[in-house]
């Protein structure tokens, strides 16, 4: 990008990664959560996604602060604990026409939120679906939450003595058409991940691990920049290709990458590490998460995709003109319709 | 019996059913058929929540004066459930009629009534219909039976199976010809000797029949309904359903054909109502339909769009709680806790329609009404209203064009903005009615954006837990409720000169009330009557109860919850109001609350 007449780098609609920022964040210093907001400044503003154009959501927990910190511009809806999806659908009914992005935690949407979370995803609502998985309560300071692993200690909670939940795994057995696992420790995976989020018509479910640097960052714990910097299982390295840019693939070796048209035309490259991994089938994305798991592995990546699947919005009729721009004209019926329906009260 | 007087168009007859039976068919022809004659009739569902195999009953109630109450005794009962005999005798009004099968057994009850025994399993017999439809059939035989005996002429029958069926000849056809066989049979066979008959009247001129909940759903329609997210639950179900069968038809764009409203069966009540807000939020006409369970649920999000300032209309057709309590029967018992809903300090504006006609009209308006004041408007409606069949008052299109509010889109902001001298926030009061301005997503003015939260914040939307911040938008909130009393549905004021008794009540308790007062009138008792149609009460309540010695407030429920919340409001006035409230799931009576106020008035 040109930067010699000494103005900020615009993007193509005209914007600068300032007009991407939020205000300064309130979480802890080396939070993974204020990693992922930065890398949701910069996928937007690659992504040339005017601020306007996007709408935030987000429940209840330190996750559910972080809309605060990018997007300023943007509309935003900070809800209830749990509920951030019903919350999300009617808005987005609103006007189907801008890009939704939802901020939750692993409190959110792996407990309280368990069954939002999943009719959402089963309704395929096209929005883009965050959680910021830290396996612990912050904000009450300090409690094992439902991602949490088995049998990791907290002094005040003793050991914890269940199984944990896998989101990737609920939003796969939900049938979700976008499915990846992150962590804040690889902003640049992030990043690519978001972009293809974005740019993928149907729910898109990012589990991001994101350590909690106050109470959860335990060397054992599946939720720890240790851990997570030592088991990543990167299932391969993502680029992600916006519609109508010239694809390059100079950084990929001919036989080694795997590209995943979605279905505005842009493509997510996946260059191979050692796996022969297909993001695009359901059973070998269940059978993957489930070796994972046995291995404890952190596996991150495009664990699936199906650029195809019709969204809600399919599944109406829904007219071009988004529906809070409607006026009376259009949504009162006429006069005579009321003397009809009269007639048919018997 | 040639010489006793004759009743007309002025008695009681119960249908005593087997759930599950396909006796609703039966009864709401004859209902069908009464109404086109003229006379004003009203039919009540007595039914279990069950969907099979326990008793129902269904009451059809005619008054050539127009009175829609229920009444406690029965003058005609037709017999079909042999489990329920003899309750069914004690039901029935001295000297009155039970029509039973005949092979029921009806010698050991009581002597003072007539007993027609209809031959059911003969004539079915000779219908010539499958096996299947016997049993949903057998109930033709006492529409045709019923019919001679009270003089409806058959071809009004024709006409009310023909729209039950919508025309479906062969179904038409089936139930008519048994319906004919039995009215043939009892000319032949029976000779009358009650009292009863029908006759043509013009009691339902410029009337319909509806029941409560398809018209909040016709009114929902008109009132420009752009989504509504429901959950299923008894008895408010039927008006999510009737908006998909209503939809289609109303609302499809001519232009381009698509549809200008969605309906999403959520996954829980949690759910209906957050889909609601969000669109209430996203500036679309947004509603949720449940009963007092649903409300429960509801709670949490509705404290929500009370505080961040969210319209939504919430439709509570209330049935008996506490808990499941009784899922088919109807109460009030909503008041106070959709008053006082979601934890803090809150306020919700409740609209209560006081007939059929009122639940068409509370439908678009209070759309309205959620738009103009950014907050939650509750719509106390019930079993009776809801599930029942009444005859009602055409519906009338709206007489005022729709209000969406103080709504920015981009240039109204630009606007605004320059007038303001670029002073904008989403929630300052500029007007002084505590009402701010808002925009919607989409708007793609920069400076439209605003971050709504359930958490303290000041007029620009921004995070706050100063002290003062809080209690001064705060109290801003609670201004709009002063503001609501310009746009709120009046009370209704009927008086009679010279009273010094006062009633007061709301919603489906009105037909009874309307009954009790001309039953004491014509003891010498004078009574005005105030029917409240919405809360925050307007200033009317105050002066009505100001100018009466002694004011019964009449509702359905236990603990007078109506009574309640008007003693809070007007304390001064707590003396002289008299809890009259009963709930035992059925409709009030007119006696009842005849003889609650005889037995309990000073004057």
């Amino acid at each position: 990008m040109d930067q010699s007449n000494g103005t900020p780098n615009l993007n193509k609609v005209g914007l600068s990664r300032n007009d991407y920022r939020g205000t300064s964040s309130t979480l802890c210093q080396g939070c993974g959560h204020n990693g992922i907001a930065a890398q949701i400044v910069a996928a937007c503003y690659e992504m040339n996604l005017l601020p306007e154009k996007v709408v935030k959501f987000s429940g209840i927990g330190c996750s559910s602060k972080s809309p605060t910190y990018f997007l300023g511009r943007s509309f935003s809806f900070n809800g209830l604990h749990g509920r951030m999806p019903s919350l999300a659908l009617g808005a987005l009914f609103a006007d189907h026409t801008l890009k939704g992005i939802g901020l939750s935690g692993d409190g959110d949407s792996a407990s309280i939120g368990l069954g939002q979370f999943k009719h959402l995803v089963r309704r395929n609502l096209p929005m883009v679906y965050i959680v910021e998985n830290n396996g612990v309560y912050g904000l009450t300071k300090g409690q094992f939450s439902a991602t949490a692993d088995r049998g990791l200690s907290m002094k005040k909670q003793g050991t914890n003595p269940y199984t944990p939940v896998d989101i990737a795994m609920e939003a796969l057995v939900s049938n979700a058409t976008f499915v990846a696992r992150s962590f804040a420790g690889d902003p640049h995976q992030v990043r690519e991940l978001l972009k293809a989020a974005i740019a993928h018509n149907g729910i898109a479910v990012l589990d991001i691990i994101s350590p909690c640097v106050t109470f959860g960052n335990h060397e054992e714990s599946v939720h720890s920049y240790s851990y997570g910097k030592e088991h990543e299982e990167p299932l391969h390295e993502i680029s992600f290709v916006p519609a109508r840019d010239e694809i390059t693939v100079e950084d990929f070796e001919e036989g080694t990458t795997r590209d995943v048209t979605l279905h505005d035309g842009s493509q997510v490259i996946l260059k191979k590490l050692e796996k022969d991994y297909d993001p695009t089938n359901r059973w070998q994305a269940l059978h993957m998460l489930e070796d994972a798991q046995e291995n404890n592995w952190l596996v991150t990546g495009l664990i699936f995709v199906d650029p195809e699947a019709p969204t809600m919005f399919d599944w109406y009729n829904m007219p071009d003109m988004p529906l809070n721009r409607m006026t009376e004209k259009q949504l009162r019926p006429a006069p005579e319709t009321l003397q009809k329906i009269n007639s048919l009260m018997f | 019996m040639a010489d006793q007087k004759q009743i007309i168009n002025d008695f009681c007859i119960t249908f005593s059913t087997v759930n599950g039976s396909g006796s609703a068919t039966a009864n709401t022809t004859l209902m069908r058929a009464l109404f086109r004659m003229g006379i004003p009739v009203s039919g009540k569902n007595i039914f279990p929540s069950n969907i099979q195999g326990q008793p129902t009953w269904y009451t059809l109630r005619l008054s050539k004066k127009g009175y829609l109450a229920r009444v406690e005794k029965d003058d005609i009962i037709v017999a079909m459930n042999p489990a329920t005999l003899a309750r069914e005798a004690s039901f029935l009004t001295e000297g009155g009629v039970l029509l039973v099968p005949d092979d029921f057994k009806v010698s050991e009850l009581r002597s003072d009534i007539t007993v027609y025994a209809m031959p059911v399993k003969k004539i079915i017999h000779e219908a010539e219909v499958s096996a299947s439809l016997r049993d949903y059939i057998a109930n033709m035989v006492y529409v045709g039976v019923v019919s001679w005996l009270l003089g409806i002429d058959l071809d009004l029958i024709r006409v009310a199976l023909d729209f039950h069926f919508k025309s479906k000849q062969k179904a038409v056809e089936i139930n008519f010809n048994v319906v004919k066989a039995a009215f043939d049979w009892a000319k032949e066979n029976l000779q009358k000797k009650d009292p009863y008959r029908v006759e043509t009247m013009n009691g339902v001129d410029g009337y319909i029949m509806s029941d409560g909940n398809t018209a909040a759903a016709l009114g929902s329609i008109y009132g420009g309904v752009q989504l509504a997210a429901w959950y299923p639950i008894t008895p408010a179900t039927n008006l999510a359903e009737s908006l998909n069968e209503y939809l289609p038809e109303l609302r499809k764009d001519p232009e381009t054909g698509k549809d200008t409203a969605v309906v999403i069966q959520a996954e829980d009540e949690l759910a209906a109502i957050g889909m609601a807000i969000g669109a209430g939020w996203g500036g679309l006409r947004a509603m949720t339909s449940t009963s007092g369970p649903g409300l429960s649920l509801m709670s949490e999000y509705i404290g929500l769009a009370y505080f961040a300032e969210v319209p939504v209309v919430i439709w509570d057709v209330q049935r008996v709680g506490p808990s499941t309590g009784m899922p088919t029967r109807t109460a009030q018992g909503d008041v106070t806790m959709a008053n006082f809903i979601s934890h803090g300090d809150t306020q919700m504006i409740l609209l209560i329609p006081g007939s059929i006609n009122e639940c068409f009209e509370f439908g678009w308006r209070s759309f309205d009404i959620a738009e103009r004041l950014q907050t939650p408007v509750i719509v106390l409606s019930d079993l009776d209203f809801g599930m029942n069949q009444w005859v009602t008052p055409r519906f009338e299109y709206p007489d005022v064009p729709m209000d969406r509010g103080k709504i920015l889109w981009e240039v109204d902001l630009d606007e605004k903005i320059k007038e303001w001298k670029g002073k904008w926030g989403r929630y300052l009061d500029v007007d002084g009615d505590g009402i701010p301005y808002r925009t919607l997503p989409g708007n793609q003015d920069q400076r439209s954006g605003y971050f709504a939260r359930g958490t303290s914040h000041d007029e620009y939307a921004h995070y706050s837990e100063a002290p003062e911040t809080w209690e001064r938008v705060f109290g801003r909130i609670s201004k709009k409720f002063v503001t609501a009393l310009r746009f709120l549905p009046k009370p209704v004021l009927i008086e009679n000169p010279g009273a010094k008794i006062g009633i007061i009540s709301s919603g489906s308790a009105d037909p009874a009330v309307v009954e009790a007062r001309d039953l004491l009138l014509a003891q010498g008792i004078k009574t005005d009557y105030l029917r409240i149609r919405s809360i925050p009460f307007a200033d009317e309540i105050d002066q009505f109860l100001q100018c009466h010695e002694q004011v019964f407030v009449v509702e359905i429920n236990r603990d007078g919850q109506l009574l309640q919340l008007l003693t809070i409001k007007f304390p001064d006035q707590a003396n002289k109001m008299v809890k009259t409230a009963h709930m035992d799931g059925l409709p009030l009576t007119a006696k009842w609350i005849f003889e609650q106020i005889t037995a309990k008035k000073e004057a």
